[in-house]
Protein backbone atom coordinates (compact mmCIF):
# COMPACT_ATOMS: atom_id res chain seq x y z
CA UNK A 1 0.00 0.00 0.00
CA UNK A 2 3.06 2.67 0.71
CA UNK A 3 4.25 2.48 -2.50
CA UNK A 4 1.27 3.11 -4.12
CA UNK A 5 0.83 5.85 -1.69
CA UNK A 6 4.47 7.07 -2.94
CA UNK A 7 3.35 7.02 -6.39
CA UNK A 8 0.69 9.01 -6.21
CA UNK A 9 2.57 10.85 -4.36
CA UNK A 10 5.27 11.35 -7.38
CA UNK A 11 2.32 11.79 -9.91
CA UNK A 12 0.98 14.29 -8.04
CA UNK A 13 4.37 16.05 -6.87
CA UNK A 14 5.43 16.12 -10.43
CA UNK A 15 3.28 18.49 -11.25
CA UNK A 16 4.36 21.45 -9.24
CA UNK A 17 1.41 23.54 -9.68
CA UNK A 18 -0.81 21.08 -8.13
CA UNK A 19 -1.68 21.90 -4.39
CA UNK A 20 -4.10 19.30 -4.11
CA UNK A 21 -1.99 16.60 -1.31
CA UNK A 22 -3.02 13.01 -1.96
CA UNK A 23 -5.61 11.56 0.25
CA UNK A 24 -4.06 8.68 2.41
CA UNK A 25 -6.62 6.32 4.37
CA UNK A 26 -8.80 9.27 4.33
CA UNK A 27 -6.17 11.80 5.57
CA UNK A 28 -4.66 13.98 3.22
CA UNK A 29 -0.95 13.22 2.91
CA UNK A 30 0.37 16.94 3.81
CA UNK A 31 3.64 16.02 4.86
CA UNK A 32 6.51 14.97 2.52
CA UNK A 33 7.95 11.64 3.54
CA UNK A 34 11.12 11.61 4.63
CA UNK A 35 11.76 8.39 2.57
CA UNK A 36 10.58 9.57 -0.78
CA UNK A 37 13.65 8.47 -2.62
CA UNK A 38 13.11 6.54 -5.81
CA UNK A 39 9.56 4.99 -4.72
CA UNK A 40 10.09 1.27 -4.97
CA UNK A 41 7.89 -0.05 -8.13
CA UNK A 42 7.40 3.71 -9.10
CA UNK A 43 10.06 2.29 -11.53
CA UNK A 44 7.75 2.50 -15.05
CA UNK A 45 6.41 5.96 -13.50
CA UNK A 46 10.28 6.51 -13.53
CA UNK A 47 11.15 5.73 -16.43
CA UNK A 48 8.34 7.28 -18.03
CA UNK A 49 8.98 10.70 -16.72
CA UNK A 50 12.98 10.86 -16.45
CA UNK A 51 15.21 9.02 -18.67
CA UNK A 52 17.21 7.43 -16.28
CA UNK A 53 18.76 7.53 -12.69
CA UNK A 54 20.83 10.70 -13.47
CA UNK A 55 17.84 12.31 -15.06
CA UNK A 56 15.81 11.62 -11.93
CA UNK A 57 18.69 12.70 -9.65
CA UNK A 58 18.86 15.39 -11.25
CA UNK A 59 15.49 16.33 -10.66
CA UNK A 60 15.37 15.55 -6.95
CA UNK A 61 18.50 17.62 -6.59
CA UNK A 62 17.02 20.89 -8.78
CA UNK A 63 13.15 20.84 -8.47
CA UNK A 64 12.38 18.65 -5.21
CA UNK A 65 15.11 20.33 -3.69
CA UNK A 66 16.11 17.13 -1.70
CA UNK A 67 19.37 17.34 -0.04
CA UNK A 68 21.30 14.10 -0.69
CA UNK A 69 23.59 15.04 1.99
CA UNK A 70 21.13 14.48 5.11
CA UNK A 71 19.31 11.52 3.70
CA UNK A 72 19.06 8.77 6.41
CA UNK A 73 21.34 5.87 5.41
CA UNK A 74 19.33 3.25 7.18
CA UNK A 75 16.56 4.21 5.58
CA UNK A 76 17.70 4.33 2.22
CA UNK A 77 19.29 0.72 3.03
CA UNK A 78 15.83 -0.08 3.85
CA UNK A 79 14.32 1.00 0.49
CA UNK A 80 17.31 -0.88 -1.07
CA UNK A 81 16.13 -3.82 0.57
CA UNK A 82 12.61 -2.95 -0.22
CA UNK A 83 13.16 -2.84 -3.89
CA UNK A 84 14.64 -6.43 -4.49
CA UNK A 85 12.00 -7.72 -2.47
CA UNK A 86 9.88 -6.20 -5.13
CA UNK A 87 11.33 -6.16 -8.54
CA UNK A 88 9.91 -7.99 -10.79
CA UNK A 89 12.79 -10.00 -12.69
CA UNK A 90 11.71 -8.73 -15.64
CA UNK A 91 12.33 -5.39 -14.75
CA UNK A 92 15.49 -6.43 -13.24
CA UNK A 93 17.87 -5.08 -15.19
CA UNK A 94 15.74 -1.49 -16.08
CA UNK A 95 15.96 -1.14 -11.64
CA UNK A 96 19.71 -2.42 -11.69
CA UNK A 97 20.66 1.45 -12.58
CA UNK A 98 18.78 2.69 -10.16
CA UNK A 99 19.69 0.54 -7.86
CA UNK A 100 23.26 1.59 -8.55
CA UNK A 101 22.69 4.79 -8.14
CA UNK A 102 21.31 4.27 -4.36
CA UNK A 103 24.27 2.60 -3.54
CA UNK A 104 26.31 5.51 -4.76
CA UNK A 105 24.68 7.96 -2.82
CA UNK A 106 24.48 5.49 0.24
CA UNK A 107 27.88 5.44 0.30
CA UNK A 108 28.68 8.98 -0.43
CA UNK A 109 26.33 9.31 2.83
CA UNK A 110 27.96 6.83 4.84
CA UNK A 111 31.71 8.51 3.95
CA UNK A 112 30.26 11.90 4.89
CA UNK A 113 28.93 10.22 8.10
CA UNK A 114 32.57 9.05 9.10
CA UNK A 115 34.89 11.51 11.04
CA UNK A 116 36.89 13.83 8.04
CA UNK A 117 39.18 10.84 6.25
CA UNK A 118 41.80 11.61 4.09
CA UNK A 119 41.19 9.59 0.25
CA UNK A 120 43.79 8.06 -1.39
CA UNK A 121 45.47 9.90 -3.88
CA UNK A 122 44.84 7.05 -6.48
CA UNK A 123 41.05 6.45 -5.19
CA UNK A 124 38.94 8.98 -6.69
CA UNK A 125 36.04 11.06 -4.58
CA UNK A 126 32.92 9.15 -5.39
CA UNK A 127 30.81 12.09 -4.51
CA UNK A 128 33.34 13.99 -6.87
CA UNK A 129 32.94 11.37 -9.64
CA UNK A 130 29.39 11.81 -9.08
CA UNK A 131 29.22 15.32 -9.98
CA UNK A 132 31.44 14.90 -13.10
CA UNK A 133 29.54 12.81 -14.15
CA UNK A 134 26.38 14.72 -13.66
CA UNK A 135 27.71 17.70 -15.13
CA UNK A 136 28.09 15.75 -18.12
CA UNK A 137 24.98 13.86 -18.39
CA UNK A 138 23.19 17.57 -18.07
CA UNK A 139 25.20 19.03 -20.69
CA UNK A 140 23.74 16.37 -22.95
CA UNK A 141 20.27 16.16 -21.31
CA UNK A 142 20.45 20.59 -22.55
CA UNK A 143 21.70 19.90 -25.75
CA UNK A 144 19.18 17.43 -26.45
CA UNK A 145 17.10 19.73 -25.46
CA UNK A 146 18.58 22.35 -27.81
CA UNK A 147 18.27 19.56 -30.91
CA UNK A 148 14.62 18.90 -30.12
CA UNK A 149 13.77 22.29 -30.53
CA UNK A 150 15.23 22.30 -34.08
CA UNK A 151 12.47 22.63 -36.37
CA UNK A 152 11.92 18.92 -37.36
CA UNK A 153 10.88 17.98 -41.16
CA UNK A 154 7.32 17.27 -40.73
CA UNK A 155 6.72 18.74 -37.84
CA UNK A 156 7.51 22.15 -38.20
CA UNK A 157 8.30 22.32 -41.65
CA UNK A 158 6.97 20.35 -44.88
CA UNK A 159 9.40 19.40 -48.40
CA UNK A 160 7.69 20.65 -51.37
CA UNK A 161 7.01 18.42 -54.41
CA UNK A 162 5.17 18.02 -57.16
CA UNK A 163 3.09 15.51 -59.07
CA UNK A 164 4.96 13.77 -61.74
CA UNK A 165 3.18 14.31 -65.40
CA UNK A 166 2.40 12.17 -67.42
CA UNK A 167 5.45 10.13 -68.66
CA UNK A 168 5.70 8.34 -72.18
CA UNK A 169 7.05 5.24 -72.34
CA UNK A 170 7.97 4.32 -75.87
CA UNK A 171 6.06 0.96 -75.35
CA UNK A 172 4.04 -1.03 -77.35
CA UNK A 173 0.92 -2.05 -75.51
CA UNK A 174 -0.76 -5.34 -75.71
CA UNK A 175 -4.08 -5.80 -76.01
CA UNK A 176 -5.34 -9.28 -75.39
CA UNK A 177 -9.09 -10.24 -75.11
CA UNK A 178 -10.74 -12.88 -73.14
CA UNK A 179 -11.44 -15.17 -75.94
CA UNK A 180 -7.55 -15.08 -76.60
CA UNK A 181 -6.43 -15.70 -73.39
CA UNK A 182 -9.06 -18.91 -73.23
CA UNK A 183 -7.21 -20.32 -75.99
CA UNK A 184 -3.86 -19.62 -75.65
CA UNK A 185 -4.36 -21.07 -71.81
CA UNK A 186 -6.01 -23.90 -73.47
CA UNK A 187 -2.96 -24.41 -76.06
CA UNK A 188 -0.52 -24.45 -73.06
CA UNK A 189 -2.62 -27.25 -70.87
CA UNK A 190 -3.23 -29.47 -74.08
CA UNK A 191 0.73 -28.61 -75.17
CA UNK A 192 2.84 -31.91 -74.89
CA UNK A 193 5.52 -31.45 -72.81
CA UNK A 194 8.52 -31.85 -75.07
CA UNK A 195 10.93 -30.66 -72.55
CA UNK A 196 10.33 -33.92 -70.26
CA UNK A 197 13.68 -36.21 -70.09
CA UNK A 198 13.77 -39.82 -68.99
CA UNK A 199 16.37 -41.59 -68.10
CA UNK A 200 16.70 -44.56 -70.30
CA UNK A 201 18.38 -47.12 -68.58
CA UNK A 202 20.32 -50.46 -70.23
CA UNK A 203 18.48 -54.21 -69.70
CA UNK A 204 20.82 -55.72 -67.59
CA UNK A 205 22.66 -58.64 -68.91
CA UNK A 206 23.14 -61.01 -66.01
CA UNK A 207 25.90 -63.49 -66.10
CA UNK A 208 23.76 -66.09 -64.72
CA UNK A 209 20.96 -65.83 -67.15
CA UNK A 210 23.79 -65.84 -70.21
CA UNK A 211 24.93 -69.39 -68.81
CA UNK A 212 20.97 -70.71 -68.59
CA UNK A 213 20.99 -69.41 -72.51
CA UNK A 214 23.97 -71.12 -73.64
CA UNK A 215 23.24 -74.48 -71.73
CA UNK A 216 19.73 -74.21 -73.61
CA UNK A 217 21.44 -73.92 -76.63
CA UNK A 218 24.34 -76.73 -76.27
CA UNK A 219 21.44 -79.09 -74.64
CA UNK A 220 20.44 -78.94 -78.23
CA UNK A 221 23.22 -79.60 -79.94
CA UNK A 222 27.08 -79.98 -79.16
CA UNK A 223 28.57 -77.46 -80.01
CA UNK A 224 27.99 -74.16 -81.09
CA UNK A 225 30.17 -71.24 -82.15
CA UNK A 226 30.64 -68.11 -79.96
CA UNK A 227 28.70 -65.87 -82.04
CA UNK A 228 25.64 -67.68 -82.38
CA UNK A 229 25.58 -67.16 -78.76
CA UNK A 230 25.00 -63.57 -79.25
CA UNK A 231 22.19 -61.57 -79.52
CA UNK A 232 21.95 -58.55 -81.73
CA UNK A 233 21.34 -55.47 -80.38
CA UNK A 234 22.72 -55.99 -76.64
CA UNK A 235 26.21 -54.62 -78.20
CA UNK A 236 29.44 -55.01 -76.56
CA UNK A 237 28.21 -55.30 -73.01
CA UNK A 238 26.26 -58.47 -74.38
CA UNK A 239 29.77 -60.06 -75.38
CA UNK A 240 31.12 -59.27 -72.52
CA UNK A 241 28.30 -61.13 -70.93
CA UNK A 242 28.54 -64.32 -72.86
CA UNK A 243 31.59 -64.04 -72.54
CA UNK A 244 32.14 -64.10 -69.01
CA UNK A 245 29.10 -66.98 -69.43
CA UNK A 246 31.19 -69.27 -71.24
CA UNK A 247 34.09 -69.13 -68.99
CA UNK A 248 31.92 -69.85 -66.04
CA UNK A 249 30.91 -73.18 -68.09
CA UNK A 250 34.58 -73.56 -68.58
CA UNK A 251 35.46 -73.32 -65.43
CA UNK A 252 32.65 -75.73 -63.76
CA UNK A 253 33.54 -77.77 -66.32
CA UNK A 254 30.41 -77.96 -68.20
CA UNK A 255 31.56 -76.80 -71.54
CA UNK A 256 35.13 -76.60 -73.52
CA UNK A 257 36.31 -73.35 -74.95
CA UNK A 258 38.09 -74.46 -78.73
CA UNK A 259 39.97 -72.06 -80.97
CA UNK A 260 41.42 -73.23 -83.89
CA UNK A 261 43.18 -71.40 -86.70
CA UNK A 262 39.95 -69.11 -87.27
CA UNK A 263 39.58 -66.03 -85.03
CA UNK A 264 36.30 -67.80 -83.69
CA UNK A 265 35.42 -69.48 -80.49
CA UNK A 266 33.56 -72.78 -80.17
CA UNK A 267 31.84 -73.71 -77.13
CA UNK A 268 31.43 -77.42 -76.85
CA UNK A 269 28.77 -79.26 -74.74
CA UNK A 270 30.90 -81.39 -72.05
CA UNK A 271 27.84 -83.17 -70.22
CA UNK A 272 26.36 -83.89 -73.63
CA UNK A 273 23.64 -83.67 -75.72
CA UNK A 274 20.86 -84.09 -72.25
CA UNK A 275 17.58 -85.72 -73.63
CA UNK B 1 17.41 25.48 -68.27
CA UNK B 2 16.00 27.50 -64.88
CA UNK B 3 12.64 25.57 -65.62
CA UNK B 4 14.43 21.83 -65.76
CA UNK B 5 16.06 22.62 -62.76
CA UNK B 6 13.31 23.20 -61.40
CA UNK B 7 11.26 20.80 -62.55
CA UNK B 8 13.99 18.49 -61.21
CA UNK B 9 14.02 19.80 -57.92
CA UNK B 10 9.74 19.61 -57.98
CA UNK B 11 9.99 16.06 -59.34
CA UNK B 12 12.71 14.87 -56.80
CA UNK B 13 10.76 15.69 -53.59
CA UNK B 14 14.61 14.98 -52.07
CA UNK B 15 17.52 17.16 -51.79
CA UNK B 16 19.61 16.98 -54.91
CA UNK B 17 23.40 18.02 -55.58
CA UNK B 18 24.31 20.33 -57.56
CA UNK B 19 26.75 17.54 -59.30
CA UNK B 20 23.22 15.34 -59.51
CA UNK B 21 21.21 17.99 -61.36
CA UNK B 22 24.41 18.38 -63.86
CA UNK B 23 24.35 14.27 -64.48
CA UNK B 24 20.56 14.23 -64.87
CA UNK B 25 20.81 17.33 -67.49
CA UNK B 26 23.62 15.76 -68.82
CA UNK B 27 21.86 13.22 -70.08
CA UNK B 28 18.80 14.95 -71.36
CA UNK B 29 21.58 16.52 -73.45
CA UNK B 30 22.16 19.83 -71.92
CA UNK B 31 25.24 20.20 -70.85
CA UNK B 32 25.99 22.62 -68.23
CA UNK B 33 28.82 23.75 -65.15
CA UNK B 34 27.99 23.80 -61.57
CA UNK B 35 28.26 27.79 -61.38
CA UNK B 36 25.38 27.72 -63.87
CA UNK B 37 22.84 25.38 -61.69
CA UNK B 38 23.94 27.37 -58.85
CA UNK B 39 22.98 30.64 -60.75
CA UNK B 40 19.46 28.86 -61.89
CA UNK B 41 18.95 28.17 -58.30
CA UNK B 42 19.52 31.54 -57.26
CA UNK B 43 16.83 32.92 -59.86
CA UNK B 44 14.59 30.21 -58.62
CA UNK B 45 14.84 31.77 -55.16
CA UNK B 46 14.35 35.02 -56.12
CA UNK B 47 11.08 33.93 -58.05
CA UNK B 48 9.54 32.21 -55.26
CA UNK B 49 10.28 35.23 -52.77
CA UNK B 50 6.76 36.58 -52.89
CA UNK B 51 5.67 32.88 -53.19
CA UNK B 52 4.50 29.76 -50.28
CA UNK B 53 8.23 28.31 -51.04
CA UNK B 54 11.27 28.01 -50.59
CA UNK B 55 14.99 26.25 -51.56
CA UNK B 56 16.90 25.19 -49.05
CA UNK B 57 20.28 23.95 -48.80
CA UNK B 58 20.58 20.93 -46.41
CA UNK B 59 23.27 18.00 -45.98
CA UNK B 60 21.97 16.30 -48.81
CA UNK B 61 21.53 18.98 -51.51
CA UNK B 62 19.16 21.72 -52.71
CA UNK B 63 15.57 21.00 -51.18
CA UNK B 64 12.30 22.55 -52.49
CA UNK B 65 10.36 23.52 -48.74
CA UNK B 66 7.46 24.94 -47.82
CA UNK B 67 7.84 28.47 -45.86
CA UNK B 68 7.90 27.69 -42.65
CA UNK B 69 5.53 30.30 -42.07
CA UNK B 70 2.87 27.97 -43.67
CA UNK B 71 2.95 25.27 -41.43
CA UNK B 72 -0.08 25.44 -39.26
CA UNK B 73 -1.88 24.92 -42.35
CA UNK B 74 -0.35 22.24 -43.56
CA UNK B 75 -0.54 20.73 -40.37
CA UNK B 76 -4.56 19.50 -40.88
CA UNK B 77 -3.89 18.12 -44.16
CA UNK B 78 -2.79 15.07 -42.54
CA UNK B 79 -4.59 13.33 -39.40
CA UNK B 80 -1.65 12.15 -37.94
CA UNK B 81 1.04 14.31 -35.70
CA UNK B 82 4.92 13.40 -36.75
CA UNK B 83 5.72 10.63 -34.29
CA UNK B 84 6.46 12.34 -30.74
CA UNK B 85 10.40 11.35 -30.07
CA UNK B 86 11.41 9.89 -26.53
CA UNK B 87 13.68 12.14 -24.10
CA UNK B 88 15.32 8.60 -24.12
CA UNK B 89 15.66 8.77 -27.91
CA UNK B 90 16.62 12.68 -28.15
CA UNK B 91 19.30 12.04 -25.43
CA UNK B 92 20.60 9.59 -27.42
CA UNK B 93 20.75 10.74 -30.95
CA UNK B 94 22.03 14.20 -28.95
CA UNK B 95 24.88 12.43 -27.46
CA UNK B 96 26.06 10.67 -30.86
CA UNK B 97 25.66 13.84 -32.72
CA UNK B 98 28.42 15.59 -30.69
CA UNK B 99 30.83 12.89 -29.40
CA UNK B 100 30.15 10.70 -32.99
CA UNK B 101 31.20 7.96 -33.90
CA UNK B 102 30.70 6.39 -30.14
CA UNK B 103 29.73 3.31 -28.89
CA UNK B 104 26.46 2.15 -26.91
CA UNK B 105 28.99 1.67 -23.82
CA UNK B 106 29.81 5.49 -24.43
CA UNK B 107 26.34 6.84 -24.46
CA UNK B 108 25.26 4.66 -21.76
CA UNK B 109 28.36 6.12 -19.62
CA UNK B 110 26.89 9.17 -20.11
CA UNK B 111 23.16 8.38 -20.07
CA UNK B 112 24.07 6.05 -16.74
CA UNK B 113 21.24 4.00 -18.29
CA UNK B 114 21.55 0.99 -20.50
CA UNK B 115 20.55 1.67 -23.93
CA UNK B 116 17.96 -0.43 -25.06
CA UNK B 117 18.22 -2.14 -28.41
CA UNK B 118 15.29 -0.40 -29.79
CA UNK B 119 16.57 3.00 -29.30
CA UNK B 120 19.12 2.45 -31.45
CA UNK B 121 17.00 0.41 -34.23
CA UNK B 122 14.94 2.95 -34.19
CA UNK B 123 17.47 5.51 -34.75
CA UNK B 124 19.04 3.18 -37.70
CA UNK B 125 15.62 3.06 -39.16
CA UNK B 126 14.93 6.31 -39.28
CA UNK B 127 18.30 6.62 -40.86
CA UNK B 128 19.29 9.35 -38.57
CA UNK B 129 22.54 7.31 -37.54
CA UNK B 130 24.01 4.80 -39.25
CA UNK B 131 27.22 2.05 -38.14
CA UNK B 132 30.69 3.99 -39.04
CA UNK B 133 33.04 1.05 -38.01
CA UNK B 134 34.20 -0.89 -35.02
CA UNK B 135 35.86 0.15 -32.30
CA UNK B 136 39.08 -1.39 -31.72
CA UNK B 137 38.36 -3.12 -28.56
CA UNK B 138 36.89 -6.65 -26.82
CA UNK B 139 33.70 -7.36 -28.68
CA UNK B 140 34.36 -5.02 -31.48
CA UNK B 141 31.16 -2.66 -30.84
CA UNK B 142 29.93 -1.02 -33.60
CA UNK B 143 30.52 3.02 -33.48
CA UNK B 144 27.72 4.90 -34.43
CA UNK B 145 27.56 8.07 -36.30
CA UNK B 146 25.08 10.25 -37.63
CA UNK B 147 24.25 11.00 -41.39
CA UNK B 148 23.00 13.34 -43.40
CA UNK B 149 19.32 13.01 -43.31
CA UNK B 150 19.10 13.67 -39.46
CA UNK B 151 20.82 17.03 -40.89
CA UNK B 152 18.45 17.12 -43.79
CA UNK B 153 15.40 16.69 -41.34
CA UNK B 154 16.56 19.33 -39.31
CA UNK B 155 16.83 21.55 -41.85
CA UNK B 156 20.69 22.44 -41.50
CA UNK B 157 23.50 22.23 -43.82
CA UNK B 158 26.43 20.29 -41.69
CA UNK B 159 27.34 19.56 -37.48
CA UNK B 160 28.45 22.36 -36.98
CA UNK B 161 25.30 24.39 -37.39
CA UNK B 162 23.73 22.40 -34.37
CA UNK B 163 23.57 23.93 -31.63
CA UNK B 164 26.55 24.15 -29.45
CA UNK B 165 27.10 21.69 -27.16
CA UNK B 166 26.68 23.75 -23.39
CA UNK B 167 30.22 23.84 -21.65
CA UNK B 168 30.57 21.74 -18.60
CA UNK B 169 30.95 24.29 -15.74
CA UNK B 170 34.55 23.91 -14.44
CA UNK B 171 34.13 24.14 -10.52
CA UNK B 172 35.72 22.93 -7.50
CA UNK B 173 33.91 20.40 -6.37
CA UNK B 174 33.73 21.64 -2.73
CA UNK B 175 31.42 24.91 -4.78
CA UNK B 176 29.12 22.31 -6.63
CA UNK B 177 28.56 20.60 -3.42
CA UNK B 178 27.32 23.80 -1.64
CA UNK B 179 25.12 24.51 -4.90
CA UNK B 180 23.44 20.89 -4.35
CA UNK B 181 23.31 21.77 -1.05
Amino acid sequence: MRILQYVVFIMQNTNQAQLEFPIVMGQPYEIIPDDLFIPPNALELCLETFSGPMDLLLYLIKKENINILELDVSNITDQYIEYIDLMDSLQFELAAEYLVMAATLAEIKSRLMLPQENYDEEEEDPRATLIKRLQEYQRYKSASENIALLPRVDRDFFTASAGLPEIKIDKQEITVSKEELATIFHEIQTRPDLKLHHQIDFEELSTQERIQIILQILSKRNIVSFSKTLRKGEGRHGVVVTFLASLELAKDGHIELIQNKTEEIFLKSLTGVSN
Amino acid sequence: MINTVEALLFGAGRPLRLSEIRNLLDTDGIPSELSDIKQCINSLEDRYDASSLEIVEVASGFRLQIKQAFSPSLTHLWNERAPRISKALMETISIIAYKQPVTRGDIEDIRGVSVSTNTIRSLLERNWIKVSGFKDAPGKPALYATTKEFLDDLNIKNLSSLPDLPDSIETDDGEIFSQVV
